[in-house]
């Protein structure tokens, strides 16, 4: 047993005994799929969409592992106040592995909601291609990792909970709007395509989607790439700012 | 292997313009049990967190078995244990989870963490607990299970801030008699803070007082109440400090910091 993995451990233990939360988490995707995936489901056929649960559902899916992922990310100002932060900071452990290690929980328990939300998409009567269903466990992996560790570099920066709203409604919720979870991207307006393009979720949306069988807007490939260059410069930006907390 | 198992020159901490830690020096020998003392706000947690590589020092030199406390954090942190002030456990996690969690980072071998483990929660008196939820401890529960914690690994050197603060005397008197066995046994060096004098006065082999960040006295209890001519430590520390121990009001002592300077080295 390493460091990493009992910091792993140690992530999946607390979302396992924290019931709530887990059920708690499930309810805005919940409220997605049932408010928008009905109410604009026969507007998106009527315009030539086709079925909009099938296409909305890995969107939803790819909201519930961003705001899980942030979540655990942001978890880091809990520990620091409650105190846990400097037994992790004080181990002789090197300071990057603590943070792949709880990245890699968080990002675990992302992947949980995500897997959670897919099979009640399912219920809804959303219909993927188990085929690719691995790659699309990939693409969830991706996007659990790259926001975990945005939320720690955020959370290393930060010494309390008082900028939580701050960051759920100027950064987490602009990322889901502007990802192309929700409306399609091909034919929006040039600004909005601009935007999108530098919109990480936008890359993981798009690849969880065509995972799932339907059309790619930057096609896989490009969503790979883009996504894993994003998770690498997340993740070292990440833990250089965790190695950086003083107490 | 040197003597100076922690060697401190000019150690100075400033928040803002709030000077915390004043250019502190002092040398702490291999195998001391080492009190370290002063009343509320004097700098002690900062200066433990400075020697901890938890904070940066502003300026000064911090050196923990020869190696620079700055430069080469990650090799101080190997030599090493902890319990600090504030509360530092997971309360979501059990008593034993928490121990074992400690045990894996400080790669303790399994065989002798297991038996490690099981031998001071029941030092503590947690065994029959040790499934329990902290959160569902009482204060004195965690702060036992946190100094149990610290020793887990059998470090070098033992810091502790504060560590019997709100356990009552027979369980204070437990853990000292137990640290006090790794001192001699193991050759531990004992680093810790307090509030009570006649402790620090018992088991001290040396103490070093400081206020508002500076050092006020440093020698043996006896010593320091030789020089300050009182029969017991805290009546010294008074003496020197020029006020008690949690009086932070410092008006109409002016008289009392006179005779502290006569004490400064
Ligand atoms: N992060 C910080 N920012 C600003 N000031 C700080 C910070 N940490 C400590 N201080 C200040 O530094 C001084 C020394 O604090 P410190 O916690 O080291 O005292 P102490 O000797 O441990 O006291 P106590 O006996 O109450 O534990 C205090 O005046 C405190 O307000
Ligand atoms: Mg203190």
């Amino acid at each position: 047993m390493g460091p990493i993995y009992i910091m792993w451990l140690r992530q999946l233990k607390r979302y396992v005994r924290s019931r709530a939360r887990m059920v708690g988490s499930l309810g805005q995707p919940l409220i997605f799929l049932l408010a928008i995936g009905f109410g604009f489901g026969p507007i998106y056929q009527k315009a030539g969409g086709g079925d909009y649960i099938q296409f909305l559902a890995p969107g939803v899916i790819a909201m519930a592992v961003l705001f899980t992922a942030v979540f655990a990310g942001i978890e880091v100002i809990w520990d620091r106040q409650f105190g846990f932060l400097k037994e992790t900071l004080v181990a002789p452990v090197s300071r990057f592995s603590i943070m792949i290690g709880r990245t890699l929980g968080g990002a675990t328990v992302a992947m949980c909601q995500g897997v959670i939300v897919m099979v009640i998409s399912v219920c809804f009567g959303f219909r993927p291609h188990w085929g690719a269903i691995l790659l699309a466990l990939v693409f969830m992996f991706l996007i659990a990792m790259l926001f975990t560790a945005l939320g720690t570099a955020l959370a290393s920066q930060l010494n309390d909970m008082q900028s939580f709203p701050l960051i759920m409604n100027f950064l987490v919720m602009p990322l889901f709007f502007f990802s192309g979870a929700i409306f399609p991207l091909n034919g929006v307006s040039p600004a909005l395509a601009v935007v999108a393009s530098f919109n990480p979720l936008a890359y993981g949306v798009d690849g969880l989607r065509a995972a799932f069988g339907g059309t790619a807007f930057y096609g896989m490939g490009t969503d790979l790439i883009v996504l894993g260059f994003f998770c690498a410069f997340f993740l070292g930006l990440g833990s250089w700012l965790f190695s950086k907390i003083q107490i | 292997m040197k003597n100076n198992i922690i060697e401190v020159k000019n150690l100075t901490k400033k928040f803002g313009s709030f000077t915390a830690v004043n250019g502190l020096s002092f040398n702490t020998q291999r195998g001391q049990v080492f009190g370290f003392l002063g009343p509320n706000g004097a700098g002690k947690t900062t200066s433990i967190k400075m020697l901890t590589t938890l904070l940066q020092p502003t300026s000064g030199q911090i050196t923990v078995d020869g190696k620079d406390a700055v430069k080469n954090a990650r090799e101080v942190r190997e030599s090493f244990g902890i319990v600090f002030q504030d509360p530092s456990l997971d309360d979501e996690l059990t008593a034993y989870e928490n121990m074992e969690f400690h045990g894996v980072l400080y790669k303790v071998p399994p065989a002798v963490r297991k038996a490690r483990i099981e031998e001071l929660l029941r030092m503590i008196e947690l065994w029959d607990r040790k499934d329990d939820l902290v959160k569902q401890f009482s204060g004195g529960m965690k702060r036992r299970l946190e100094i149990a914690r610290g020793i887990l690994h059998h470090p070098q050197i033992l810091f502790l801030d504060e560590p019997t603060v709100g356990l009552d005397p027979q369980t204070r008197n437990h853990i000292w008699n137990y640290i006090l066995d790794l001192n001699q046994k193991e050759k531990i060096t004992v680093f810790f803070s307090t509030h009570y004098m006649e402790e620090a006065d018992r088991v001290a082999d040396e103490v070093t007082i400081i206020d508002r960040g500076k050092i006020i006295a440093q020698g043996t209890p006896a010593s320091l109440k030789k020089k300050a001519r009182t029969k017991t430590l805290e009546e010294a520390f008074i003496k020197l400090t020029g006020h008690g121990l949690r009086d932070e009001d410092a008006s109409g002592i002016e008289g009392m910091r006179m005779m502290k300077k006569m004490w400064r080295r």
